[in-house]
């Protein structure tokens, strides 16, 4: 009873999702590389928003801050940040069509890279490059496709 | 299933109470460094992540492996004999002067070196957030490593571990913007400060006057001062000297000689004086 269902499927798909974010790529490719854990973590927050809440994002967000080695908090607060008009909106970001939600993730995904470069140029001084914004691209191109696959995932392993 | 009305804290104070918790981390980490024993723990607890984040890698480097033929197994072990002959003909009259040397300083009265024990360690994730050079090595306190140990690669200095988990540890690259470290110019013995820049081939010489000695295509050396890293090991040349006048300093940049970015396999250095020593994993045999 504890256990609700699809609950390993879905932790799965959290530290899938940590793996990629870490996962060493060619040169060339990794300024692309999409934005695995907010991607995952807002369809999460699109399909199931009774399940995964703020304490998800939190606990993802200090994850993600000890392997990319960062101040403790600076990807958690950008996560939550975003979460929230996910939450907010989530019943109608769920009707729009493939586009349109491509181009909201894009947005996101853009603001939650703005609220950590703020955050780190604040703390460590760090300098603005723009390839730092190409996973916005790369994140809202690949939505569709992600969406369609996640999908699947999720009614293949009942979580609800 | 999920009702229709929502029940418990609103989604506004739930919000806060996020940004609350988030941001009093930030504090504790940032403002009060407290956080270093929970960094360690965790890091142990995501060590696993890292290492399946390699392993598509090592799978593939191993197929490739199985997959080379015997001729070119042999041309390979052709070549590596040589390059060992050669290196070792290198390390014999390295050997000559090293004892020369510390025979040389005997006679002068100062303090004999201390030959400084080492491990190789392999890079198991890059951290991908641009804004800070880091790499995660696959050894750990279990292994003696500690904070604040010199890194090398085969040609010079890499950067300093800066965090420490059982089994990983995280390395600051030289070229990181908060990293700065203290050399000496091989040819006028001036002493400088490089500090890095966010880019993976550029350091910057800080407070160089216009007058310097310095000229392009120096080779700079560690200094030893400052006492993280020891004395001699080569770091970066100098690749170009802006002596503008309108500015308060000659802008000297300098490029690295290990190359940053593609960092694989890293020499971990115990110093003669550190407190630590090396835990060495049982020998494998590991024919890769």
């Amino acid at each position: 009873m504890w256990i609700k269902s699809g609950l390993f499927a879905l932790l799965l798909s959290y530290v899938l999702a940590l793996v990629l974010m870490v996962m060493p790529l060619p040169t060339v490719l990794e300024p692309w590389r999409p934005d695995w854990v907010s991607l995952v973590l807002l369809y999460w927050l699109l399909a199931v928003p009774h399940r995964v809440g703020f304490g998800t994002v939190l606990v993802l967000g200090l994850l993600t801050d000890i392997l990319m080695g960062s101040t403790f908090g600076v990807y958690a607060v950008a996560l939550v940040l975003i979460a929230y008009p996910v939450l907010r909106h989530f019943q109608r970001i769920r009707h729009y069509s493939f586009m349109q939600q491509a181009l909201v993730i894009g947005i996101l995904i853009f603001v939650k890279r703005i609220i950590v470069y703020e955050l780190e140029h604040v703390l460590n001084d760090a300098v603005f490059n723009l390839p730092y914004l190409y996973p916005v691209l790369s994140s809202a191109v690949l939505w569709p496709w992600l969406f369609l696959v996640m999908r699947r995932f999720r009614r293949r392993y009942a979580i609800r | 299933m999920k009702s229709l009305f929502e029940h418990g804290p609103s989604l506004r104070t739930r919000l806060l109470l996020a940004l609350i918790v988030a941001g009093t981390l930030m504090f504790l980490d940032h403002r009060l460094q407290t956080m270093q024993p929970v960094r360690s723990f965790l890091s142990t607890a995501t060590a696993p992540v890292q290492y399946l984040a390699v392993l598509p890698e090592q799978i593939m480097d191993r197929l490739v492996y199985l997959a080379t033929t015997r001729s070119a197994l042999r041309e390979d072990n052709q070549r590596l004999h040589e390059e060992l002959l050669a290196t070792q003909m290198a390390v014999q009259r390295l050997n000559f002067l090293e004892n020369e040397n510390a025979r040389l300083r005997k006679l002068l009265g100062s303090e004999v070196r201390q030959a400084s024990r080492r491990m190789a360690a392999e890079v198991v994730a890059v951290a991908t957030d641009p804004f800070s050079h880091q790499v995660v090595i696959n050894k750990g306190y279990a292994n003696g490593v500690y904070e604040g140990q010199p890194v090398l690669d085969n040609r010079g200095i890499v950067g300093q571990v800066m965090s420490v988990a059982r089994t990983t540890a995280r390395v600051l690259l030289i070229s990181d913007q908060s990293h700065a470290i203290s050399l000496r110019a091989e040819r006028s013995d001036i002493r400088v400060i490089a500090q890095g820049t966010g880019d993976l081939n550029r350091l910057e010489l800080s407070f160089i006057p216009h007058s310097t000695e310095l000229a392009v295509g120096d080779v700079l050396v560690s200094s030893g001062l400052g006492g993280v890293f020891p004395e001699g090991y080569p770091v970066a040349q100098i690749s170009a000297i802006d002596r503008d006048e309108r500015t308060q300093y000659a802008q000297v940049d300098v490029t690295p000689f290990a190359q940053l970015d593609r960092v694989r396999t890293l020499l971990l250095l115990w110093p003669a004086d550190a407190a630590e020593s090396p835990v060495y994993d049982e020998e494998v045999t590991d024919v890769d």
